[in-house]
């Protein structure tokens, strides 16, 4: 067996066995499809009440996925737990000292938690999207729909991102406490302020899910965007591997 | 084996650890002493590759730690810190690290067989008492079965039975050719487990030597005598070809001398005996007396003994002066040795340094002369 995967079935384990994973992956799953239908029940039984211009933009898919804002931050949680649960339980140094190849040990734990993220948000976005589209009944689109399965599988690759975001991130600050206190109000406030207030919109389209969401959306009109989707996605994925670029180096320099 | 060379360690301009090189052999327990805050466990961090020296290297079995590809196998090592996820079940804890370096499943539950802990192995470690903490964490460096071993302060916290049961397995783990390095800031703890002892003191290496020589070295006995006419027993005892030195308030003391038989000389010689009493430095004065130049804080102890000498810290192998620092409680008046396990002749001294209580009333020496016990290293210190 080689070095890599002995560290892969390592972290495989480290992984399954705490109890937050678990809590965590299904929250964002259980909030994702919850606030979904929610919303998607509350505008159909709306929908007539709406101005002609937002019904003529209105997408049937992105109200679908409305409930991931809420569940990404679940996300977010799981990617900050598995990084800084080795250090502020001191893991850390066990874990180095049984792994000494800091590269190998990120990456792993990246090729581990990746997979992983990736199916619960392939799950998610399907589950709220058959459900949401269910409840918007004759407003609703169909998965054969133009552009509709790229916006379902793209908001499961948002989910997955979000997650190894908070990933690098982690790697980069260490403490659970600050890594919650930076990421939680950014994503669930600031960054949909800075996407969205005309004055700064034009440097937060671009943060990582404004970017991010643009995949989700197939009315190209509701949200305006500069980009294309799956550019939308790219320049997310580029933030990702940034933040996980800079936890690499953080982790290759600092003493553990 | 475990290779040192020129290890240094600095934080902004404090340096933790100051061109350390030595090396710790198999066959033997090797202890690694100093006081608090002298850098034992930045210089364990730095052998097991999680803190980079600013300057110097360490080798595992002729390798730098970041070469080994499955460094459990050869190094284990319990940390100050217990390291463990609250969360993840002591099972679990050592199978991630056993998977890590290919060391098979099975040798999970045998390590938990081993430190005792087989009832909790599926229990998390966040209920565990700190002794259980501590055999997890001895659990977790047995796992490779590697040829070193390494623990940092194994016996903190302990009870009488966890601190017999880890000196024992310590022992054990030497007898059978292993190298066992082991970190302690108590002199009385070492001196029970250790046959070598490399000392060091604000990052500086004090002391390489063994046990047995530190010991020869540094709880000589003398025996102090006081007398109205010190020039006439000074005559005496030279010409019967004992070395007597002068000692503090005109008192004399005979290094290695045999209290009944310089009163037998004083009263041969007809002369006046104020004082006779023998006077024995213990292992744990001779390791304050060792580092104290090197402690980093010092509490004040009431009615405490002097201040070490100046130039305490004599290379081992150069001849130590007479201890004339604290004074040891006179034979007899001795609290009884801890056990079997104590070697003849070493007093248990109470642990010394910060904040230490006075030791029992009764068993106290002469009151003290001169500043009390880091008086005279905060002068050096203002100077």
């Amino acid at each position: 067996m080689s070095h890599t995967t002995r560290v892969l079935k390592s972290e495989w384990t480290k992984v399954r066995s705490v109890h937050s994973t678990i809590w965590t992956l299904a929250a964002a799953v259980v909030v994702s499809i919850g606030l979904g239908a929610l919303i998607c029940a509350v505008t159909a039984s709306t929908f007539d009440d709406m101005s002609t211009v937002s019904r003529r933009t209105f997408d049937a898919t992105f109200t679908s996925f409305a409930g991931m804002s809420l569940g990404q931050l679940a996300m977010i949680a799981f990617g900050v737990l598995v990084v800084s649960a080795e250090y502020s339980t001191g893991m850390i140094r066990n874990s180095l000292a049984a792994v000494p190849q800091r590269g190998t040990f990120l990456w792993c734990k990246v090729l581990v938690a990746g997979p992983l993220v990736l199916v619960v948000g392939l799950i998610t976005s399907f589950c709220t999207f058959f459900l949401g589209q269910a409840l918007l009944g004759e407003h609703g689109v169909g998965i054969g729909d133009p552009g509709v399965l790229r916006a379902v599988v793209g908001g499961g690759l948002y989910m997955a991102l979000i997650a190894l975001f908070a990933v690098g991130i982690t790697f980069v600050l260490r403490s659970p406490l600050l890594a919650f206190a930076i990421l939680m109000p950014f994503f669930f406030l600031v960054s949909n302020i800075l996407g969205s207030v005309e004055a700064t919109k034009k440097v937060g389209q671009y943060l990582p899910d404004q970017a991010g969401t643009t995949v989700m959306s197939v009315v190209p009109e509701a949200l305006d965007r500069p980009y294309g989707p799956w550019e939308g996605l790219l320049i997310m994925a580029a933030w990702t591997a940034a933040a996980l670029i800079a936890g690499f180096i953080v982790l290759k320099k600092r003493d553990a | 084996m475990i290779e040192l060379r020129d290890l240094t360690k600095r934080y902004g301009d404090k340096t933790a650890v100051d061109g350390l090189s030595f090396t710790v052999r198999p066959g033997t327990v090797t202890g690694f002493l100093g006081p608090n805050g002298a850098g034992k466990s930045t210089t364990m961090r730095m052998v097991l590759g999680l803190d980079a020296p600013t300057r110097g290297d360490v080798r595992i079995e002729g390798k730098r730690y970041g070469e080994l590809k499955e460094p459990l196998n050869s190094i284990g090592a319990l940390l100050e810190a217990k390291g463990v996820h609250g969360g993840r079940s002591a099972y679990n804890h050592l199978l991630c690290m056993a998977q890590s370096n290919g060391i098979p499943e099975r040798r999970v539950g045998e390590v938990l067989e081993m430190v005792g802990l087989h009832d909790v192995a599926r229990k998390r470690p966040k209920g565990f008492s700190l002794g259980m903490g501590q055999r997890l964490g001895i659990a977790s460096a047995l796992l490779g079965d590697p040829r070193i071993l390494m623990f940092d302060e194994p016996v903190n916290g302990l009870d009488p039975e966890g601190i017999h049961w880890i000196r024992t397995l310590m022992q054990h783990l030497a007898r059978e050719g292993r190298t066992v390095f082991v970190s302690s800031h108590l002199m009385s703890e070492m001196a029970q487990t250790a046959e070598h002892l490399i000392v060091i003191g604000q990052g500086k290496l004090l002391a390489d030597t063994s046990m047995s020589q530190f010991i020869a070295e540094n709880s000589r006995t003398h025996v102090r005598v006081r007398t109205p006419e010190p020039e006439r027993l000074l005559d005496v005892l030279t010409t019967e070809g004992l070395r007597p030195a002068a000692g503090t308030r005109g008192a004399l003391e005979v290094d290695g001398g045999d209290a009944a038989r310089i009163g037998e000389l004083a009263a041969a010689h007809r002369i006046v005996l104020h004082e006779l009493s023998p006077q024995r430095a213990s292992l744990e004065e001779a390791f304050m007396r060792l580092t104290a130049q090197s402690v980093e804080y010092h509490g004040h102890a009431p009615g405490g003994a002097q201040a070490p000498p100046e130039g305490a810290q004599v290379p081992p192998g150069a001849p130590q002066p007479p201890p004339e620092g604290p004074q040891a409680p006179p034979e007899g008046l001795q609290a009884p040795p801890g056990g079997a396990q104590a070697p003849p002749g070493i007093p248990q001294a109470p642990p010394p340094g910060t904040g230490q209580a006075p030791p029992p009333a009764g068993t106290q020496g002469p009151p003290p002369e001169g500043p009390a016990w880091g008086e005279d290293w905060q002068r050096r210190r203002r100077r």
